[in-house]
């Protein structure tokens, strides 16, 4: 089984968490300033990458919190993670 | 073979808050909330089990439910907090036996082994389909919480898993 490694926790296996979507996209400080296409693109365009990406994670049956991860969405291989609000670690990617 | 059997009646009291602002309620409490991961501190029936970083499960004997409540309402007023009692939301359940690990491996993916999983150790996990919290009290006997509706579910998963169920 997929190990997952909690922030928290340590180690876990995936039937515990759940995934949240794309991490590091933050929500426009005064919406009502926003335009159509820009408050379209906030709610929903992803990069849907190939290969490294940032992702929200739930360790839902565990401890219970939000936190993101890079995983690379070809071999499903988790490289880290990280307590929400830490920024995203640059791991064996071009900087 | 392992055998599971209803905990004593006990109140439960979910308290969560940020960890450096519950020193009155450790005092309160008589013994410091575990602080480390998925560990529980406890003296005199008393428990406090880690769920997450700013969340412990109290558990206590039922007949001072009124009044520890009382007293960590009193002791956390000016700490931002939420003190729930979740008594009747879960049951207590006490399995326990020589082969008390393989028999709840029939349904939780954790690493049960002595050396991954010591006394003291408590945690969220799952047990097949049901959310539970698993609690090693010593090494041959686990306590296990589990919302009242899936009580049932989990006393038959453990009893096709091979517990004597009482």
């Amino acid at each position: 089984m997929l190990l997952i490694a909690c922030p928290y926790c340590g180690p876990r296996p995936e039937l515990e968490f759940s995934h949240g979507g794309e991490a590091h996209i933050a929500r426009p400080e005064a919406p009502a300033d926003v335009g159509a296409d820009d408050w379209g693109a906030y709610l929903y365009l992803r990069a849907n990458a190939r290969g490294l990406h940032a992702e929200r994670w739930r360790h839902t049956h565990g401890c219970a919190r939000f936190f993101n991860a890079l995983r690379d969405t070809t071999t499903d291989k988790f490289l880290a993670t990280y307590e929400c609000g830490q920024p995203r670690p640059h791991l064996g990617e071009p900087s | 073979m392992a055998e599971l059997s209803p905990a004593l009646e006990t109140a439960r009291l979910i308290l969560r808050g940020r960890p450096a602002e519950l020193d009155a309620a450790e005092v309160a409490l008589g013994f410091a909330l575990p602080r480390e991961a998925c560990r529980s501190a406890g003296v005199s029936g008393r428990h406090a089990l880690w769920l997450g970083p700013d969340e412990w499960l109290l558990l206590a004997p039922a007949a001072v439910a009124d009044a520890l409540t009382a007293m960590l309402e009193a002791a956390t007023a000016q700490a931002p907090h939420a003190l729930v009692d979740v008594s009747q939301r879960q049951i207590g359940l006490t399995l326990s036996g020589s082969d008390v690990e393989e028999t709840l491996a029939a349904g939780c993916p954790l690493d049960l082994d002595l050396k991954a999983f010591p006394v003291g150790m408590c945690t969220r996990t799952v047990l097949a389909k049901a959310e539970i919290v698993l609690w090693r009290t010593d090494e041959a006997t686990f306590h296990i919480e589990v919302w009242r509706s899936f009580s049932a579910y989990v006393r038959g998963i453990l009893e096709v898993a091979g517990a004597t169920v009482s």
